[in-house]
């Protein structure tokens, strides 16, 4: 075993952001959203993360702005504390503990007590101290939803109206009475009558309830036991999945599986307005105070930020994670970009460096149609060439009872617009599923080919076509080249699994079950044949750069051979059970991961050599079959011999739960957490009207000052913000050192920064009598003391000036650069 | 907001001739000139000099057109028409200088004509059955004839006399040429299936060929190397110089082919035949490489010098003429096609850079949208059906069509779709079915929606005579189909075990770790792939 001690795997691509509804501040310029073991608060104008305010420990499972200060907001978490931020410094401010595991921030907060949930009221206590044990419990409702959607408060927190299955239950706080009202299993029509959300009007007694059938019903009346009515919306086809009013009261948003935001006129229902096609399915619906934003989070993990339910302003997209990855993890040769399954029907650009999505690339190109339980084209696999200018990407729909729909298709990467541009099609490039495909790895080489594998036991080469060979009468029959058939292999009728390209691309081998086949793509013969027996063979992976020679493959049963192709025989194997075997394109390393007993063991090595060069034991529960080795920015340089197979590319996986992971070493944590804290940017700020009118008196005040304190003013600006003389003003005046100590101290650290002032030294030396009639006054305040001793010191330097060398002159500018260092080391000291 | 994605229409490839040199070249003439002459054209001679006057034997009755390309094309009138047969004449010839020109007729007497006279210079007389065969020998003052009594006689132009007879050929004698080069070679082919060579030097036959089948044209080529015959649907091509060795036998017509002739630079063989083609073959590897469609049976054909003009004759008496287009007017032509959609309309202030201190007020793009993709916006799925199935579309864009039902079939509302239509719709959507089922492009699409609409309609099965009419006719279809598919693939069957048997079997190298566990047939296998990848 190889030590490894400074090399720890970290979550990569953030967390979902759209698991709990976003909340929006009261100014409309932040928002709030749970995102995994953090809270995020982003703008809303520019679409950046601002803070990510951390200290919960366990999953973040609501965020609520605080009633009575609008600066400050709760979050609680699955870890059963109850944390209170300042969001706009980032800064936590107080932590409650409670008994068990909170679910959801209502007004109060609902806890649950293992399955079953239970709406408690929590009294805050009031108390100085950060941390704070909650002890005051009182269950308001027992049996509510686990959903928080389901539980909402009415009309300025008179009643609380929950909803779970078949049942609404309506408390009123005052009358400490419930009121429930249950709904038939099934209508006349087979609808499905559960409730899924409530809303409450916030000045009309009426709640909204959202139905799995898609209809909205509005109760009112419900302080009556009897004497209830509700009438019924539909508009929906599926499940409703949130409900909101707007602030006034006269809208009422809804949205569902059809990821089209409805707004209802309030008391006017068949007045719809519509905003559809926002991509997923809508999730949460979240209004902000002034009623301006609506912002809807849907279910590929993004926030859409909606003005006035008329125009998509921002969006805020997180890594899409669905259910499973069909395409590998790949690397985009140009960007550097993690690509992946995005968005249905799509391919994502996740860039690592900047921890962000880049963009979606459209492969089907077709309306996807929301509706559950409905089969779509699905991108299935991908793979890039080399140099970054193809992609070729399958995407297969596959209905009960139908034939299988393929489409290949290859897209070309377009200089002009940066993006790729589709190229060729084919329809039915085989007759059963793809299984693996993969690009000629050689660079130098005219042409570029691409093989792909598939379940109808043939496996093959598509080639570019030369360009057209017509000449002179029409020149343009095709202008750009496109992609055909170069050749069908196929091997006893077995059906092949994976291919690999050597790389230089002067070998491919297929594998078919267990044998593997080796041609040369230059000539189609099938030059020699390796096999294993008993199992399949399951991953197939050349050796790169020194170790060229190797061929690698891992069969079903756990064994990990390497074939070396000069002899065409087995140089060693070993009896691992390897899920995922793949090579550093920038290395000889491999890399194997291996289940064991449901963790997944990662090891790295040479195929030259039988040793590891790292191996960890438990990197994660399950198994990993996703990984990439991503080629670094800039190359790290650690010595250790454990982490450097991390040197010239970095290994991304996705876990069973699909978390994007990786390793990093310590150093290159340390360059990360120095460089993090440069990035925040300053949105504090916003243009208001407000604003402009403050900021402009501001400013002429400024402008005013400056002729009246001219003196100071032609100088160099008041260093009021330096965190030294911030600290040194606000310190106590009985903890400083005496004044007398501090003057001369200034004085010298000035005695350098006025030679280059000469002209002014007569204006000085008048005001230096106006000032020194002052004396007293200047005392007290804190500021005047620097310009006065200024001032002296300005009359010292003068005097010292004419006396100076020009290298002492050098050397003295050089120290005026350090400024107020001075202030900083006494402060210390 | 994303904005709708309309269906896509799915490109399939273009069936049939692919563009080539050849076609380009071929498919450069003007529409066809038709003249209506007297009787089914037999034969058509060029004037080798110029002007290329064309001789056109029809009936009784030899014309003599002129051939002007400059002219207009309706400007075709016959120049000089010889009407001084008795009955049908036959293979009007001019001779090299294009002075003279030599026919023979039904009633056994071949006629000398002056190009500028109008009575016969001269009636040879001594062949007892209808002569068919007349041409000048390369020294101009002999004349060769071939007739339906089986001989084929030399003559001299200035005594009027007869200078020798064969007598070899043992059934009618319907084709011949004289050689170009040397005065004494000439071929005669014959119903009898043979080709022979005589030499005037040596009064008999010196090569006999047999075509096999009744010989109806035959061609020299320029070099007289090679001889090209064509008889029943053959065309064979003979090497004179390895002693009439056959080289090629071309069988691309299903009807007998009538007439053959060379292109002016001898890279293209032309033949014309009853089954109303005309072939053009490349002479270096025999295969076609363009075909001309007339409307009816072709019994001669000529190519003008320099391919200027294709003259066919045919046996409903039509001579049909097409002259090659001038490279102005081709350009022409596409410069027309170019304008036509006026460019200038659609770019207006389009292409305008907004300068420095503008206010750029920019307009929402409007999305065009297809009429039945507005259907599917609007998720009105029976409506986008209907849309797709209008007459025009259905008829001229098939594919827009499938593409539709596709896209209903992928939205899972097909169903919905095809059910509730009336006698009328239903059948309309019948009659598209019958169309387009069999096509293999939408095969797979249009099963779906055929099986959809049976379970849908089944109920109603025996209520309206012209849906029944027409599922008996889709049921007809399918049958037929099904043993075309069964055929094919007894075919396919034959094929395998014909190309495995005739591939050598090569023994793969096996390395010492891997076993040979039947390994040796891989090879096999990966040529019969190959030639599925071609």
């Amino acid at each position: 075993m190889v030590e490894h001690g400074d090399i720890r795997v970290v979550h990569r691509g953030g967390s979902k952001i759209n698991f709990r509804k976003p909340v929006i501040t009261n100014d409309s310029r932040f928002l709030l959203c749970a995102s995994g073991e953090s809270v995020k608060v982003f703008s809303t104008s520019t679409e950046e993360c601002i803070h990510d305010l951390r200290g919960h420990t366990d999953l973040v499972t609501g965020v609520l702005i605080k009633p009575s200060n609008h600066l400050q907001a709760f979050s609680c978490s699955a870890d059963g504390t109850v944390r209170l931020w300042d969001f706009t410094d980032g800064i936590l401010i107080k932590v409650r503990l409670l008994p068990s595991i909170v679910v959801c921030p209502v007004l109060s907060v609902s806890v649950s007590s293992q399955s079953l949930f239970q709406l408690v009221a929590v009294h805050l206590p009031q108390s100085g101290d950060q941390l704070v044990e909650a002890r005051e419990l009182s269950a308001v409702l027992t049996g509510i939803s686990s959903n928080p959607a389901a539980t909402v408060f009415g009309r300025g927190g008179e009643y609380i109206a929950s909803a779970n299955g078949l049942q609404l239950e309506v408390y009123f706080f005052k009358k400490q009475k419930a009121y429930r009202f249950s709904l038939k299993e099934d209508n006349k029509k087979g609808g499905k009558n559960t409730f899924t959300c409530v809303a409450c009007h916030p000045n009309d007694d009426c709640i909204a309830t959202g139905h799995e059938d898609g209809k909205i019903r509005l109760w009112r009346n419900f302080n009556h036991k009897k004497e209830y009515t509700y009438s019924t919306l539909h508009w929906h086809h599926s499940a409703v999945s949130s409900l909101s009013f707007t602030p006034e009261g006269t809208n009422l948003l809804s949205g569902g599986i059809e990821s089209v935001l409805v707004q209802w006129r309030y008391n006017q229902e068949n007045q719809r307005d519509f905003l559809p096609r926002l991509g997923a399915a809508i999730t949460h619906i979240a209004v902000s105070p002034d009623g301006a934003l609506y912002c809807t989070s849907h279910s590929d993990n993004k926030i859409t930020i909606i003005q006035s339910c008329v125009k998509v302003s921002a969006v805020i997209q997180g890594l899409v994670k669905g259910e499973s990855v069909g395409t590998d993890l790949m690397i985009d040769p140009r960007s550097k970009s993690l690509v992946l399954n995005g968005k249905p029907g799509h391919l994502q650009f996740y860039s690592l460096q900047r921890d962000k999505l880049l963009y979606n690339l459209d492969i089907v190109q077709q309306e996807y149609i929301h509706e559950s339980g409905l089969q779509q084209f699905e991108v299935v696999k991908a793979a890039f060439d080399a140099s970054g200018n193809w992609l070729a990407t399958v995407e297969e729909r596959k209905q009960k009872g139908a034939e299988l729909e393929l489409n290949l298709k290859l897209w070309a990467f377009d200089e002009q617009t940066q993006s790729f541009v589709l190229n060729t099609t084919i329809s039915a490039p085989h007759e059963a599923q793809i299984t693996g495909m993969c690009f000629s790895h050689a660079t130098d080489s005219q042409t570029t080919m691409l093989v792909s594998t598939s379940k109808d036991g043939h496996f093959k080469a598509w080639q570019l076509a030369a360009q057209s060979q017509t000449d002179g009468k029409q020149p343009s029959v095709c202008p750009c080249p496109s992609w055909s058939c170069d050749f069908v292999g196929a091997y006893h009728g077995l059906v092949p699994e994976c291919c690999s390209f050597s790389a230089d691309g002067s070998l491919l081998a297929v594998s078919f079950q267990e044998v593997v086949t080796v041609w040369s793509p230059a000539s189609w013969e099938l030059l020699t044949t390796l096999s294993q027996p008993p199992k399949a063979i399951r991953n197939l992976c050349f050796g790169r750069l020194s170790c060229s020679k190797y061929l690698l493959g891992t069969t079903d049963s756990n064994l990990l051979c390497c074939w070396n192709l000069l002899t065409c025989s087995l140089e060693w194997s070993t009896s691992m059970d390897v899920s995922l075997l793949l090579a550093d394109p920038l290395s000889e390393n491999m890399a194997a991961f291996c289940c064991q007993a449901g963790c997944t063991d990662l090891f790295v090595f040479k195929p030259s050599e039988p040793r590891p060069l790292f191996s960890q034991k438990a990197v994660c529960s399950g198994m990993v079959t996703r990984a990439v080795f991503a080629p670094r920015e800039e190359m790290l340089e650690s010595c250790e011999e454990s982490s450097q197979w991390l040197n010239r590319s970095q290994l991304y996986f996705l876990t069973q739960y699909m978390d994007l992971m990786t390793f990093t070493t310590k150093t290159e944590e340390e360059r990360l957490m120095a460089s993090s804290k440069q990035l925040v940017i300053d949105d504090s700020v916003a243009m208001t009207p407000f604003y402009l009118l403050l900021g402009k008196h501001r400013q002429q005040q400024q402008g005013g000052d400056d002729p009246q304190s001219g003196v100071s003013a032609e100088r160099t600006p008041l260093p009021q913000g330096s965190v030294a003389i911030k600290e040194l003003l606000q310190t106590p005046a009985h903890v400083l050192p005496s004044t007398s100590f501090l003057c001369s101290m200034f004085v010298q650290s000035l005695l350098i920064s006025v030679t280059d002032s000469s002209k002014h030294a007569e204006e000085e030396m008048e005001s230096e009598k106006e000032e020194e009639d002052s004396e007293e006054e200047i005392e007290s305040s804190r500021t005047r003391p620097e310009q006065q001793a200024a001032v002296g010191g300005g009359e010292a330097a003068e005097s010292a000036a004419p006396a100076m060398t020009k290298a002492q002159v050098r050397e003295l500018r050089r120290v005026k650069k350090l400024d107020h260092s001075w202030l900083a080391g006494l402060l210390d000291s | 907001m994303a904005s709708f994605k309309p269906t896509k229409i799915q490109v399939y490839p273009k069936l049939g001739e692919k563009v080539t040199q050849d076609t380009l070249y071929w498919k450069n003439y003007k529409a066809p000139v038709q003249i209506k002459e007297f009787g089914a054209v037999t034969h058509i001679d060029f004037s080798p000099v110029a002007p290329h006057n064309f001789a056109v034997t029809a009936f009784t009755r030899v014309c003599w057109h002129l051939f002007v390309h400059i002219y207009g094309p309706f400007s075709q009138e016959p120049v000089k028409t010889f009407t001084r047969f008795k009955d049908t004449a036959y293979s009007g010839r001019f001779r090299s200088d294009g002075q003279l020109l030599v026919a023979g007729c039904e009633d056994s007497v071949v006629r000398l004509f002056d190009v500028g006279g109008k009575v016969a210079l001269r009636m040879f007389r001594g062949h007892t059955k209808a002569v068919h065969v007349t041409d000048f020998t390369s020294d101009r003052y002999q004349i060769l004839t071939g007739s339906d009594d089986y001989t084929c006689r030399l003559w001299d132009i200035p005594n009027s006399t007869e200078l020798n007879t064969y007598q070899e050929h043992t059934d009618y004698i319907r084709c011949g040429v004289t050689s170009k080069l040397n005065r004494d070679l000439f071929i005669t082919g014959s119903y009898d299936h043979t080709l022979k060579l005589f030499d005037a030097r040596v009064d008999r036959s010196v090569m006999t060929m047999d075509h096999g089948q009744p010989v109806e044209s035959l061609l020299l080529y320029p070099s007289e190397g090679l001889l090209v015959s064509a008889g029943g649907r053959y065309v064979k091509v003979w090497d004179l110089l390895k002693g009439g060795q056959p080289l090629v036998s071309l069988k691309n017509h299903h009807k007998t082919v009538t007439s053959l002739c060379l292109s002016t630079n001898g890279q293209r063989l032309l033949s014309a035949s009853l089954d109303r083609h005309v072939k053009v073959y490349n002479t270096t590897n025999y295969k076609v490489v363009h075909n001309f469609d007339y409307a009816a049976s072709i019994l001669s054909l000529a190519l003008a010098p320099d391919d200027e003009s294709i003259v066919v004759g045919m046996t409903n008496s039509i001579l049909s003429i097409k002259h090659r287009k001038s490279p102005e007017e081709s350009k022409e032509i596409s410069g027309q096609q170019r304008r036509r959609p006026s460019y200038r309309v659609f770019v207006k202030g389009k292409n305008y850079v907004p300068k420095q201190d503008d206010y750029l007020v920019s307009k929402p793009v409007k999305q065009h949208l297809a009429k039945y993709d507005k259907q599917l916006k609007k998720f009105n799925v029976s409506k986008a059906l209907d849309t797709a199935l209008e007459t025009w579309t259905r008829h001229r864009k098939p594919e827009i069509t499938v593409a539709v039902i596709k896209e209903l079939d992928r939205r899972g509302t097909l169903n919905n779709a095809l059910a509730g239509r009336d006698e009328q719709g239903l059948s309309q959507l019948l009659n598209f079915l019958i169309g387009n089922l069999v096509d293999p492009r939408f095969a797979p699409v249009l099963v779906t929606a055929a099986e959809m609409i049976l379970d849908i309609y089944h109920s109603v099965i025996g209520q309206s005579p012209v849906v029944d009419r027409q599922l008996l006719r889709l049921q007809e279809l399918l049958e037929r189909e099904i043993d075309y598919q069964q055929d094919l693939l007894e075919v396919l069957g034959m094929l395998d075990t014909m190309f495995a048997s005739a591939l050598p079997r090569k023994e793969v190298p096996c390395s010492g770790a891997s076993r040979s566990n039947g390994l040796a047939q891989g090879e096999a296998s990966t040529s019969r792939a190959q030639l599925q990848a071609t």
